[in-house]
């Protein structure tokens, strides 16, 4: 099975996640990870679906959320032709000994460092799954006390733009 | 993973129009509830089956006054959802039901997820508690919304008056074109009560919903050109095909290109039983012309099919030298199940039509396929194996027979609807379909209790037509009570309860597959009770049971005539009886031998290669000769 992340646009309408989510669960097909949000545009939300599929499969998944009256159009963004990015927010245990080590830990991943306490700093990352999950690796000796991880987002590189034909499908029917 | 993470929401509102703006032809001052019962007669609705309660009531007291709308008050909002199915299937127009909040609107799942499954086009309308309301488990509230969203092809909760007619119009729209199939619109009772301006017609938004309907010409070319380079082709025809009226269509087709027909359980009636070039329904039960002819074919040309596993029996081994073309109105459909060689998503109507001219294309070029060789070995299967039964020994009354005769005696273009099981089967097998719109019955859902209520349904939208319902005595206590809602509203159907006794089709699994033992599928065993009624048995055998329920006076009491038939020598007498009674429903109980059994079979999970003709006798396909 191969991973495969789509770009969802869809009608910001209430209940169109759940449209999404109950879709996959039915039809048997597993969702790596989901983001939502909105788009330039407010009436387009676009979600962010990572899924571990075969390619027949990956047809099917994708021809029934075409079917979804709320959706406007399905990408799926290839890994070298797209930006994919998660965010992350780990706390570490940490103290006077330890703080300097994991901040230089920080520095090499591009990291932030958003809070500090006595014994404990919270990091924030953004990168891939790759790079996030070596920059846990480093941390985790430290003690990991929190983790909190958001769903992939993603867009396609050079100057294309996924929405224009949906946005101007929208207009035509406003 | 809340909704609230997609940011402020945006109620779908109407968009400020961006071209010339066209002035509505009627703009009125109404209430929601007035609002929606003017949609609906401006969309064309004239007759929903319901019951009233209290969130959907304000919509209740404009539908009294409306003279383009008949309400018809059914007994159980089940009886409701499949009769605005039958009124569907028969019309062809949009079938409407509607029903309370809560436990009314929950009544009409199982019709929704029926109609889902045959691609019906269906409006559902459900009162909701008041919008302050929701989310509050609230006297009869019920997600519906929720609750429908994997068995409609879309739903809407309205909770502002406004959106009424758009929401509507939205709703017909949806479920009639592209694939047809349900569709619920649930409306908060304070939407009907509030002051609205009713504005037709409205302007609809559905910028996420593009069927394609026109298919693609080059895949039109290259599915003419498999069609006269092949050897043994074989047309599959499924419902699709009745659903966008294309059976003239089809006719010309098979015609031009002399391939077999096979019409699955949905498409009987959308190309003649009579016609020579018909083999057949194909599937678990079909006929052995018909599963053999997939089997062996070369070529099968899907239309408006969708691979049913009831059709394709064990999936890695059917129809192993095919290749396929699949043309649906639904891309999914297409490789859902089995590969397409050649794609194409269109409307059956016009991709037939299309195939037409391209196939005369090719035979104009001088290419011709020759399916000699194939329909010598299509009328040997044929004539060796046609659909039969045998007449019980006991000389009681013969199920089959009892339908057969039916079918012959029945009126021209009478409407068959049938229940789920042994005599649904039996009717798909010896009524002659030739006219599409004559066969109704619930394919792939398999809901048991489809007859009386789909039968109600036909009958009203073809108040001409003569509209027998087959059911089964399982299936008849399941919906009976709509022969209620039949005699009070002058809708004077014909029931045949084909009463063996039993739940036949499981007790032929039983006997088939369990050794004999009939747990929980004799209906009427029991001790016999002295109610001075016509109890006869004492349960041991399911025909000559208890007579519990007794099914003529049943039907007396529900205002129906009532008739009893156990002797094969008064049959056709019995028929011709119901047949002449049209000013009230007639029920029949015809008492059926127990042990008939539907032949030919796939067994479940086999390959169809496995296809038994009767019981322990596998077809002789002359194997060697054709690998």
């Amino acid at each position: 099975m191969t991973k495969h992340t789509l770009s969802v646009l869809v009608e910001n309408t209430p209940g169109i996640l759940a449209r999404i989510a109950a879709l996959f669960s039915r039809r048997g097909f597993n969702i790596d990870s989901l983001a939502v949000g909105v788009t330039e545009h407010p009436d387009i939300s676009r979600i962010t679906i990572v899924v571990n599929v075969e390619s027949l499969p990956l047809e099917q998944v994708t021809k029934q959320l075409n079917k979804l009256v709320n959706v406007l159009k399905i990408v799926e963004l290839e890994d070298a032709a797209a930006i994919q990015r998660e965010l992350v927010l780990v706390k570490v245990r940490a103290d006077n000994e330890t703080r300097s080590q994991i901040v230089e830990i920080v520095k090499l991943f591009r990291a932030k460092t958003v809070d500090v306490s006595p014994e404990a700093v919270t990091i924030e990352a953004t990168g891939g799954t790759d790079k996030l999950g070596a920059m846990l690796k480093m941390l985790e000796p430290f003690g990991i006390k929190e983790l909190v991880q958001s769903g992939t987002i993603a867009i396609g590189r050079g100057a294309r733009s996924i929405t224009d034909r949906s946005l101007r499908a929208l207009e035509r029917s406003a | 993973m809340t909704e609230q993470a997609t940011g402020p929401h945006h109620h779908p509102q109407p968009r400020a129009r961006t071209g010339a703006a066209q002035q509505p032809a009627i703009v009125e001052q109404v209430t929601g509830a007035q609002s929606l019962i003017r949609a609906l007669e401006e969309v064309g609705c004239d007759t929903v089956f319901g019951i009233p309660g209290g969130a959907i009531l304000p919509a209740y007291d404009p539908m009294m006054d409306s003279s383009k709308v008949r309400h018809i008050l059914v007994r159980h909002e089940q009886g409701a959802g499949h009769a605005a199915t039958g009124y569907a299937q028969a019309t062809g127009k949009v079938g409407v039901c509607m029903a309370t909040s809560g436990p009314g609107a929950t009544n009409l799942v199982t019709p929704i997820a029926d109609a889902h499954m045959d691609s019906v086009p269906l409006v559902a309308i459900t009162g909701q508690v008041a919008s302050k309301a929701i989310g509050t488990d609230a006297f009869q509230e019920a997600d519906i919304c929720g609750i429908t969203m994997p068995i409609t092809k879309h739903n809407w909760l309205v909770t502002d008056p406004a959106e009424i007619p758009r929401t509507i119009a939205e709703a017909f729209h949806v479920a009639s074109t592209g694939r047809p199939g349900p569709v619920l619109v649930d409306i908060a009772k304070d939407a009907l009560q509030a002051r609205t301006t009713f504005v037709w017609p409205p302007h609809t938004d559905l910028p996420g919903y593009r069927p394609v309907t026109k298919p693609h010409a080059k895949q039109i070319r290259e599915a003419a050109k498999l069609i006269t380079q092949a050897r043994r082709p074989v047309l599959y025809v499924g419902g699709g095909v009745m659903k966008a009226q294309a059976t003239a269509e089809l006719k010309v087709f098979a015609e031009l290109t002399g391939a077999p027909v096979t019409t699955t359980l949905m498409a009987l009636g959308s190309f003649p039983d009579s016609h020579p070039l018909h083999v057949g329904m194909p599937g678990m039960h079909g006929s052995v012309a018909a599963v053999t002819a997939l089997q062996k074919a070369d070529l099968i040309v899907a239309l408006g099919a969708r691979f049913d596993d009831r059709v394709t029996g064990k999936l890695d081994s059917f129809a192993p030298y095919a290749k396929v073309v699949h043309a649906d109105i639904d891309p999914a459909e297409i490789g859902k199940n089995r590969v397409a060689d050649v794609p194409i998503v269109g409307d059956a109507r016009e991709v037939l039509a299309d195939l037409i001219v391209a196939v005369q294309h090719e035979h104009a070029e001088g290419h011709t396929g020759d399916y000699a060789a194939w329909w010598d070995d299509l009328n040997r299967w044929r004539e060796t194996y046609p659909l039969g039964y045998d007449q019980p020994e006991d000389g009681s009354l013969s199920p089959q027979q009892v339908i057969q005769r039916i079918g012959q005696l029945a009126p021209e273009d009478t409407i068959f609807a049938a229940g789920v099981g042994q005599h649904q089967m039996w009717a798909a097998h010896f009524i002659d379909y030739e006219k599409p719109q004559t066969w109704l019955n619930s394919g792939g859902a398999g809901t048991m209790g489809y007859a009386v209520p789909a039968a109600m349904g036909a009958k009203t939208g073809m108040p001409d037509r003569t509209v027998w319902a087959v059911d089964g005595d399982g299936c008849f206590q399941m919906t009976n009570q709509e022969l209620v809602t039949c005699a009070l509203n002058n809708i004077p159907i014909k029931v045949a309860i084909i009463n063996n006794g039993a739940l036949g089709m499981v007790r032929q699994w039983q006997t088939l597959f369990y050794n004999q033992r009939y747990s929980n599928t004799v209906l009427h065993s029991g001790p016999a009770v002295s109610n001075g009624g016509s109890a006869t048995g004492s349960g041991k055998e399911p025909c000559a049971g208890t007579r519990v329920p007794d099914f003529v006076k049943l039907a007396d009491a529900m205002g129906c005539v009532g008739l009893r038939c156990e002797d094969p020598a008064e049959l056709d007498a019995v028929i011709e009886q119901a047949n002449a009674i049209n000013d009230r429903p007639v029920v029949v109980d015809f008492i059926v031998h127990q042990d008939a059994m539907v032949w030919p079979m796939v067994a479940a999970g086999t390959s169809n290669d496995e296809i038994l003709a009767a019981r322990g006798v596998r077809p002789d396909f002359g194997d060697n000769e054709d690998d």
